[in-house]
């Protein structure tokens, strides 16, 4: 539609995670085919840990623990915040994207990221906390979004890394949370996981169309990798003897499997993705395990993500700035879309 | 300063034949932009042919709390169902 200025690759994606979020949803129906197990005593604490052992979802209303619904309302809130800061980084590219229809999927894929923030705002608002509330714990910094996005894109290539590495971490993170046993949670995450392939995919293809350029082009596509390579591995947060949230999320299934296994799962996924690039990820110790049958890595520098969570990134002032400025000059709009109804309903009542 | 907008929840009928199905919620200052917002975030992948769209404060829901009294009564009504009545052998058309 907009000119053909690239070959798509030959080969298809392995990992086949549509798959995968289309099995989440297909356990998540069969589970309310199924039905609950029946409440035998008035002890709910007995009643809610019965439907999470047979897989049954917990909903809005259901009584919950208060450390499930603050452990939830945590994780959703700091996951819609990285959707929203995460628009920063590729919607720098969209005035420069290097043709029109690279420029179409661009903005496409930025109003996703936008969409999948509100449908975790709406989700955690399930929970009995205000999306206004979670905006300001954000804006004040109270709240965390992904360390990813305090990490700046250079070029071109940058675009194209964030979608196949950044993105493809985040599913690889994400596909199991679709059988989180958060009803709201698990649902978005179905419809955010199948929005998500796309946002993978176009991002292999910028850098499939890169490494198959020039060579001052190869070079760029492979200068990203190298650059986004070690903070998309440590997207999947602290190693599992360092991180503090794990046991219990594990425990009420909203956490399906751990930190590592999850890294090494994307690490897994990624090398045969990179060879068909043409291209290297930046690891010498990276090799084929024939005994564990997975890829023996090199971890990325955990002292440097908890620099970055902590504020000390290259770009964390600047994107809580860009988003504290914007969320300001917005006020007026709200306000006035706020008056305009209000007006509107004194003139209905007045004309009834 | 801060007034939020009132919360609706989002109904789509994915194709004409089905039903309109709750997708999700989400905030706008009245009716008419509830829906232009819906379109926007649910259907951007033309995931519907009709929307709807309700103030949640609106909705009365009946509670997981009063589950087993509020539906008891249907309960005991296995004949209810055409699986309850024995149909004699070679009864045609039952």
């Amino acid at each position: 539609m907009y000119g053909n200025d690239f070959s798509p690759p030959d080969e298809p994606l392995p990992g086949g995670l549509i798959e995968q979020v289309e099995a989440a949803e297909a356990a998540l129906r069969e589970a309310a085919e199924r039905g609950r197990p029946a409440r035998e005593t008035g002890d709910l604490q007995a009643y809610f840990d019965s439907l999470i052992s047979a897989d049954q979802k917990i909903e809005p209303r259901d009584w919950m623990p208060e450390a499930y619904r603050k452990t939830l309302i945590r994780q959703i809130a700091q996951h819609a915040h990285s959707e929203i800061i995460g628009m920063q980084p590729e919607g720098n590219w969209i005035t420069r994207a290097p043709s029109l229809k690279r420029k179409a999927i661009l903005i496409a894929k930025v109003q996703d990221e936008a969409g999948h923030g509100l449908y975790l705002y709406a989700a955690a608002e399930t929970l009995g906390v205000s999306r206004d509330e979670l905006v300001e714990l954000l804006l004040e910094g109270r709240q965390k979004y992904s360390s990813i996005f305090n990490y700046p894109t250079l070029n071109w290539a940058d675009v194209g890394a964030i979608g196949w590495l950044v993105d493809g971490a985040a599913i690889t993170n994400q596909v199991p949370l679709c059988r989180c046993s958060y009803g709201p949670y698990a649902r978005a995450m179905i419809r955010i996981c199948k929005e998500e392939s796309f946002h993978q995919r176009q991002g292999y293809e910028i850098l499939y169309t890169l490494a198959h350029g020039t060579p001052a082009q190869k070079e760029m596509a492979q200068d990203a990798i190298n650059r986004w390579w070690y903070p998309a591995l440590a997207m999947f947060g602290p190693p599992d003897d360092a991180s503090t949230h794990s046991a219990q999320s594990m425990a009420w299934k909203i956490k399906r499997f751990s930190n590592d296994e999850l890294r090494q799962r994307f690490v897994n996924m990624c090398v045969p993705q990179v060879e068909v690039l043409g291209l290297t990820l930046p690891d010498p110790n990276l090799r084929w395990n024939e005994e564990r049958q997975a890829y023996d890595f090199t971890q990325p520098d955990f002292d440097e993500l908890m620099r970055v969570i902590k504020g000390d990134g290259p770009c964390n002032r600047q994107r809580m700035s860009h988003r504290r400025r914007v969320h300001a000059e917005g006020a007026w709009v709200r306000e006035a879309a706020a008056a305009y109804a209000a007006k509107q309903r004194v003139r209905e009542v007045a004309a009834a | 300063m801060s007034q939020e907008w009132p919360l609706w929840e989002v109904f789509v009928r994915p194709r004409r034949g089905l039903a309109h199905s709750h997708v999700g919620s989400l905030h706008a200052p009245d009716a008419r932009s509830a829906l232009h917002n819906a379109r926007d975030l649910y259907t951007r992948r033309q995931e519907g042919v009709s929307i709807w769209v309700v103030p949640a404060a609106a909705i009365t829901a009946s509670s997981p709390d009063e589950k087993d009294a509020f539906f008891e009564p249907a309960a005991d009504k296995v004949y209810r169902h055409p699986t309850f009545y024995e149909v004699p052998e070679g009864a045609p058309h039952l």
